[in-house]
């Protein structure tokens, strides 16, 4: 039997490990130096110098407009993916469910370099479009595969009783299936757009006119060292994203136990 | 949702607007943004800015047709590779009088001898850093990272072409040698000179001698300099057997439809102001002879930055190696798994 003491110091260890990356991260988003080496007194200038700088707020904006953009359509075109093979046929289901693992298994920079070659070939130019459709591509099996299990778990004959009663096949679907199969398109909703933040060499060989996104941004300033103006943005982001799941928290646990156990 | 994908797409590739629209790809990092703003308020051209974080990312996405751009700010063998592959069209130097204020060292270089294609941005050196109150001994030759008595306080460069090139030039080869003696000799040389390093390191070379955390540390003279006013200790000497010179420099891909209006740019980051506000920013050594002469007189004595042409007799300047490249990757990879 495991002491309670020695349970709780172990897994603020491990919270620990995760988060002094971060901890340090912010700390030096105040440090009045470019580099780590020295501490040379507290500021807010880098915050000030974000605001005003052109090239980060570009890369922000085009970071979260594609994101929000991409996550929504792969989640539509992945939902409706999944019930299609869902209701397929056996052979068919195999083939259809192996090329949606393709796309996951294949290294990043064979996916962004054949998508390139794609545009460059259809005469596409490379920018703000292509960025989202190639977002999309990505971002679609994964809506697909979150998407898919809950449908198999599904009780087949709830939807053919709601035909039965007399409701159209839509409507069947919006008020049967849909409900049931939510949490797992939100979460599938999630993961693409975190998917989508987080993705470097796809969106590096698949944008080009002036878009830019935060990763690229990034990591194109490694040959000079990371700007501190760089830890400012990523203090923001991150108290933005604590701040939002210390809200959706504090609302759920303000429901009925009752509404809490569908979410799930 | 299908008609919102169409109506994105199209509305991206409707291009074709009165304004004329000029893309500039340059390093993360690498200018003063407000420069930006100045060019597209005298000349009421738009500018499309994007960075790239090496020249190899750069000249993929050139080489296979994406990107569009009409000003590039490659490095020199990118340059040299470049030129030989077609890839660049030709600078009218009449559309830039500016070219003026480029100091004579500065032209003729080995990657563009009849200075057609390429417009010099920043320069520097590669040398040894290294910190005073724990190297007593002065610092003349590339061998001292190689001495004992520093085991694990050298930091060494992940890059594959300055480690190899620093150590061919302590043994007395060329930089660009395809002597493949000479390479193993090299390899040799790294592979006993392992158990010393610290680290082979990136830009978090800078984090780490600032701290004091080493000796000493191979690193780029633009680096150097800002190194050295965070931690006085710090101090750079470029070795006598000779280093590397590498070069910034402006082009204009074959490819691009806007070849006056990227003359127009280049022009006007040589116009004497710009070149300073950027060389200001960045840190690194400008080969504008008027900016050169704004400078702070602290840093436009600093030897560091600005070696006479003595010091850097030795230096030379790296060449494309094409396909020879495969067998400094090789041993690369064999010094770095040993």
């Amino acid at each position: 039997m495991v002491k309670p003491r020695l349970k709780w110091v172990y897994a603020c260890l491990i919270y620990l490990f995760l988060y002094a990356p971060i901890i340090i991260l912010i700390i030096y988003s105040f440090n009045d130096s470019r580099y780590r080496g020295s501490w040379n007194g507290f500021t807010l200038k880098w915050y000030q110098q974000l605001f005003q700088d052109r090239q980060i707020m570009s890369a922000l904006y085009y970071t979260l407009v594609v994101a929000v953009l991409s996550s929504i359509i792969a989640t539509v075109l992945g939902t409706a993916g999944a019930i299609g093979i869902h209701n397929m046929k056996k052979i068919k289901k195999t083939m259809a469910m192996n090329l949606t693992y393709l796309p996951v298994v294949n290294p990043d920079i064979v996916t962004g370099l054949a998508l390139m070659i794609l545009f460059i070939f259809a005469h596409v130019q490379l920018g703000f479009g292509s960025l989202l459709l190639a977002h999309i591509t990505f971002n679609t099996p994964y809506v697909i595969l979150s998407v898919l299990p809950k449908l198999k778990q599904l009780d087949k004959n709830l939807y053919e009783a709601a035909l039965d009663l007399g409701a159209t096949p839509f409507h069947a679907f919006q008020r049967v299936i849909l409900p049931e199969i939510m949490p797992r398109i939100i979460t599938g909703l999630l993961l693409a757009f975190t998917l989508s933040v987080d993705d470097f060499v796809i969106s590096f060989f698949t944008t080009g006119s002036g878009v830019s996104t935060l990763s690229i941004t990034i990591y194109s300033m490694a040959r000079r060292g990371i700007n501190p103006k760089i830890n400012a943005l990523s203090t923001l982001l991150f108290l933005t994203v604590l701040l939002l799941l210390i809200i959706v928290n504090k609302r759920m646990s303000s429901q009925s136990p009752q509404v809490r156990k569908n979410l799930r | 949702m299908l008609l919102l994908v169409l109506a994105v797409l199209a509305l991206s590739s409707c291009g074709k607007k009165d304004q004329v629209v000029l893309s500039v790809y340059n390093w993360g990092d690498y200018i003063d943004e407000s420069v930006i703003s100045l060019f597209e308020k005298e000349y009421g051209i738009k500018v499309n800015y994007d960075t790239f974080s090496t020249n190899e990312d750069m000249y993929v996405k050139i080489k296979s047709g994406g990107g569009n751009y009409d000003v590039l700010f490659p490095s020199d063998y990118t340059i040299k590779r470049m030129i030989n592959e077609g890839m660049l069209a030709k600078v009218n130097m009449g559309n830039i009088p500016n070219y003026k204020y480029i100091a004579d060292r500065f032209r003729n270089l080995a990657y563009d001898p009849d200075n057609e294609y390429s417009v010099p941005y920043m320069w520097g050196t590669v040398g040894i850093l290294y910190n005073t109150t724990m190297v007593k001994e002065p610092v003349t030759s590339w061998k001292i990272l190689w001495d004992e008595k520093y085991k694990k306080q050298i930091l060494m460069l992940d890059s594959q072409r300055d480690s190899i090139g620093i150590t061919l030039k302590m043994l007395g080869y060329s930089m660009n040698t395809r002597n493949p003696e000479e390479l193993q000799a090299a390899k040799k040389a790294l592979i006993q000179q392992k158990p010393l390093v610290l680290a082979y390191v990136g830009d978090d070379v800078k984090d780490k001698m600032i701290a004091g955390e080493a000796a000493l540390a191979v690193v780029w003279s633009g680096d150097a300099v800002f190194m050295q006013w965070e931690n006085e200790d710090l101090a750079y000497a470029v070795p006598e057997e000779g280093s590397n010179l590498w070069f910034d420099a402006m082009v204009i891909p074959a490819t691009s439809k806007h070849q006056k209006e990227a003359e127009l740019f280049i022009n006007f980051m040589c116009d004497p102001k710009i070149a300073f506000m950027n060389t200001d920013y960045i840190g690194y050594s400008t080969p504008h002879i008027e900016a050169y002469k704004m400078l702070d007189p602290e840093l436009a004595n600093d030897k560091t930055a600005y070696p006479d042409e003595a010091d850097v007799a030795n230096c030379e300047v790296f060449e494309d190696l094409s396909d020879y490249l495969a067998e400094y990757d090789r041993i690369w990879t064999e010094v770095k798994a040993h």
